[in-house]
């Protein structure tokens, strides 16, 4: 009867908690990961008005006055995780909280996150509770062009709020997963049934874009063509603002979307990749990123010959990685890129590569290492605060900081 | 008739592999062993022969037998083969979509035993198994409890009960995945209670029936399989494996348990916070799974990995499963772990991924500790069973090598990459197959 009191009572104060707002904190842990130098032993990191304001050993920062102090055994940037459908697919898995892939085409570009994402679904707070503090969360793997992704803070207020980017990148999928006649794909689309398919449309609509862009700059106004907002989201792409993000699991696939990256000049940033390590030599090649598919995914179709050394094979030929939470149509229903960095590290990652994956290296894959994915003063006070070495299983994650605001409800 | 002189060879070599497994005593010496049954041996031997454990203690304890062969695992943690108690491991199946109630389907008919979820079950240290038919059913038929061996077919795999019989369970489930509301499938959980009792009803006048026509073959009913099946449940001979999630549907399996008096374990049990006394009361096991995330479906969006530590503190028998492949086979022991992190003691949370299963399937006179006189199933891991750190380098089972992580063949196994869906090469127990070979060669330069 106590425990069920206690677990209600937790409930409550969870809600309570997310309406904090940012105040003076001093952390201090016993070895402070900065992911920008050596780790600090007995550090201190002072946080004031939502940024970091200094870092340092202990002897050398003075605590001001009034500082909330809180203490860890070790203390990381706020953990990022590069690719998920959190807060778009919602923890009941029912059609009202399932807004990840719209089956009405196969070709929807123009499909925002940011009009879909809900900052209060249980599962951001979920993945805020172990460490995460960053998501670019979007349109799931599942149509050939599923949508956009945004990049969002984990505060739980409103998605206007919490965005960081809200047109981070666009969600393409290669293979068997992208295709209409699969489980779970658009249901109305005929095509694409197959692969040689799935490229000639894309191909279609990336050069649909190219002569956009040219008629747009007509000197007749009256010549130009009416906003289109499929096209104007492929012209990012292909302008580089807007990367495309391009699920390919299979090695014909990865190589489908190299291709396609040099036919166009494409900036394109690769995920899941479970064949990676049949084609290393191309990826590594081709400059490009890879958001590596969550260790612990089950491996089946294109993700049959997935492997929990792939990330370190990535990481081992100078390949630039992150990894990710992904999505998933079932149970679990979000993966915490914290447990998927842990496998990775007992799998040939270094602890350091390990954590940069969910940290700095990702911020930088993101473009987001301005503002996060390291403990440097002037930067976002995004930390995460553990009892232990975080890729412990028997670790807990203490307490959460976004934005210098405190998520600390107990042990997770 | 071709068939003959292989089928001969192959009889002829089982023998000879089953004498050679067993002839020897082997050692094992130096590693930290936990025996379950005991505290931690900080420096133990191991003694197994003809497929038993002979002994087990401190290595300055335990003299040695002569003539074994000695395997030295100094640094090394040796534990009991894991027992998981819920698992989908062989690409088996139970009923079908015809209706809701299909004890006579047997996993028993169903399942390859070359699977490559089987070798990653062995990956995963996993040594016995209770292989389920799905949950979209009231009933979905008869489950198989089994012992991963090294096998051609799934009749290496059997556990044999004292009578002869294969062990197993019979699958049950309530709650939402058997409400398809269609083809005489309940749509309501009420329905769904009703249809279950009626089928009870019908075995206890089935088999008194049977008791009174005393063995007159007039008096006998025609034999139906599916009572017999229940009749099986009725009599104690054969364990209840209950899918439950919800709080109400944890208790309305109670309350079914109790009328009808069959032996019950409740698996999965994502509210069974909620009712921890009631189920404590009831003296129910719980084989409880451990989801990186609540949610998924309704049913499931207060599960709680406090879940274990509540109801060890509430004093109910708490198992793990995998229900594989929800969970990998591979990380069985990350369950345990979690629950730790989640407040469960590590000796409780070490016990219900052996042990506590072992009782969970009613196999604990054979598995789940290191005692003498038990099957020589363990396996020798590289640190803490509770660190991701961890790797599981070897599993046996009967005091015979089934995985081990040097060998390129069950690397592949244990991590992924190309071929690891691929079913098991073809076991012949005295030479490597053409496709071992090939595979080792492909897999040379990189291992």
């Amino acid at each position: 009867m106590k425990t069920i009191t206690r677990l209600s009572l937790l409930v409550s104060s969870l809600i309570a908690l997310g309406v904090g707002h940012a105040e003076n904190i001093a952390v201090m842990g016993e070895t402070v990961y900065t992911m920008a130098g050596e780790p600090l032993k007995a550090g201190v990191i002072l946080i004031s008005n939502g940024k970091i304001a200094a870092i340092g050993p202990k002897a050398s920062i003075n605590i001001p006055d009034g500082y909330r102090i809180l203490k860890a055994v070790v203390v990381t940037p706020g953990l990022i995780d590069a690719h998920a459908t959190v807060g778009l697919s919602g923890l009941l898995n029912q059609a009202q909280d399932q807004d990840m892939l719209e089956k009405s085409s196969a070709v929807q570009p123009e499909l925002r996150a940011l009009d879909a994402y809900n900052a209060k679904d249980p599962l951001v707070g979920w993945v805020r509770s172990y460490g995460v503090t960053t998501v670019n969360t979007g349109h799931a793997p599942a149509a050939l062009i599923s949508g956009q992704t945004m990049i969002v803070k984990t505060f739980g207020r409103t998605a206007d709020e919490d965005v960081i980017n809200p047109a981070a990148m666009t969600a393409v999928t290669l293979g068997r997963n992208g295709l209409t006649n699969t489980e779970g794909g658009p249901a109305a689309s005929k095509s694409p049934g197959n692969r040689s398919k799935a490229v000639a449309m894309l191909r279609a609509e990336l050069i649909k874009a190219q002569e956009y862009a040219k008629k747009r700059a007509a000197k007749d106004e009256s010549k130009r063509p009416g906003r289109d907002l499929k096209v104007e989201t492929l012209l990012r792409a292909l302008t580089g603002v807007q990367p495309l993000l391009i699920t390919a699991n299979r090695q014909q696939d990865i190589i489908s979307a190299l291709r396609i990256a040099k036919e166009f000049n494409l900036k394109i940033v690769l995920d899941g990749c479970a064949d990676a390590p049949m084609v290393l030599d191309q990826i590594k090649a081709s400059g490009f990123s890879v958001i590596v598919h969550p260790t612990m995914q089950r491996s089946y179709e294109d993700m049959e010959n997935l492997s929990v050394e792939t990330a370190g094979k990535l990481h081992a030929a100078g390949i630039p990685i992150a990894l990710q939470s992904s999505y998933e149509a079932y149970v679990p229903k979000t993966r915490v890129v914290l447990f998927e960095a842990a496998i990775a590290a007992a799998h040939g990652l270094s602890f350091e590569a390990a954590l940069a994956s969910i940290t700095s290296g990702a911020a930088t894959l993101l473009g987001i290492a301005d503002r996060t994915g390291s403990l440097v003063p002037g930067k976002d006070a995004d930390l995460a605060l553990y009892d232990g070495d975080p890729f412990e299983y028997t670790s807990h994650c203490t307490g959460t900081i976004v934005g210098g605001m405190i998520f600390a409800d107990g042990a997770h | 008739m071709p068939n003959r002189p292989l089928l001969c060879l192959a009889a002829l070599l089982g023998v000879a592999a089953g004498v050679s497994a067993q002839e020897k005593p082997q050692v094992f010496t130096g590693a930290q062993i936990i025996p379950i049954s005991g505290a931690p041996i900080a420096h133990g031997v191991l003694i197994v022969a003809g497929g038993k454990i002979i002994a087990v203690g401190p290595v300055d304890k335990i003299s040695l037998p002569v003539g074994a062969e000695i395997h030295d695992v100094t640094g090394k943690v040796l534990m009991p083969g894991l027992v998981d108690s819920h698992s989908h491991i062989g690409s088996g199946s139970g009923g079908d979509g015809s209706g809701p109630i299909q004890p006579e389907a047997r996993v028993l008919d169903s399942l390859d035993a070359r699977d490559a979820s089987i070798q990653k079950a062995r990956a995963g240290g996993i040594t016995t198994v209770n292989v389920m038919p799905g949950s979209g059913h009231l009933i979905s038929g008869q489950t198989l409890y089994l012992k991963l061996r090294t096998a051609r077919t799934v009749d290496d795999l059997l556990i044999k009960l004292p009578d002869g019989t294969n062990a197993g369970g019979l699958k049950m489930a309530n709650g939402t995945n058997s409400m398809r509301g269609a083809n005489g499938f309940p749509g309501t959980r009420a329905k769904s209670a009703a249809l279950v009792r009626e089928e009870y009803i019908k075995a206890q006048e089935y088999r008194d029936k049977i008791k009174r026509a005393a063995g007159d073959a007039e008096k006998l009913p025609p034999r139906d399989l599916a009572l017999e099946e229940i009749g099986e449940v009725l009599a104690g001979q054969r364990i209840v494996q209950n899918h439950t999630h919800r709080h109400d549907d944890i208790l309305t399996v109670l309350r079914l348990s109790q009328e009808f008096g069959f032996k019950v374990v409740l698996h999965h049990v994502s509210e069974g916070w909620k009712v921890a006394p009631e189920i404590a009361a009831a003296h129910a096991p719980c084989s409880v799974i451990m989801i990186d995330s609540p949610g998924g479906k309704l049913e499931t969006k207060d599960a709680d990995w406090r879940t274990p530590a509540i109801l060890e503190q509430a004093g109910v028998l708490v198992g793990f499963h995998t229900d594989d492949p929800i969970c990998d086979s591979r990380r069985f022991l990350r369950s345990a772990a979690l629950a730790v992190r989640a407040g469960m003691t590590r000796p409780g949370a070490l016990a219900a991924v052996t042990i506590a299963n072992a009782k969970i399937l009613g196999l604990d006179d054979r598995v789940g500790s290191l005692e003498p006189g038990k099957d020589a199933d363990f396996i020798v891991l590289s640190a803490d069973p509770l660190s991701v750190y961890a790797h599981i380098e070897q599993t046996w089972v009967e005091g015979t090598k089934v995985f081990d992580l040097s060998r390129p063949a069950d690397h592949l196994y244990a991590v992924g990459g190309a071929g690891a869906g691929d079913s098991r090469r073809a076991q012949l127990c005295c030479f490597t197959s053409a496709w071992d070979l090939i595979a080792n060669a492909n897999n040379g330069g990189e291992q």
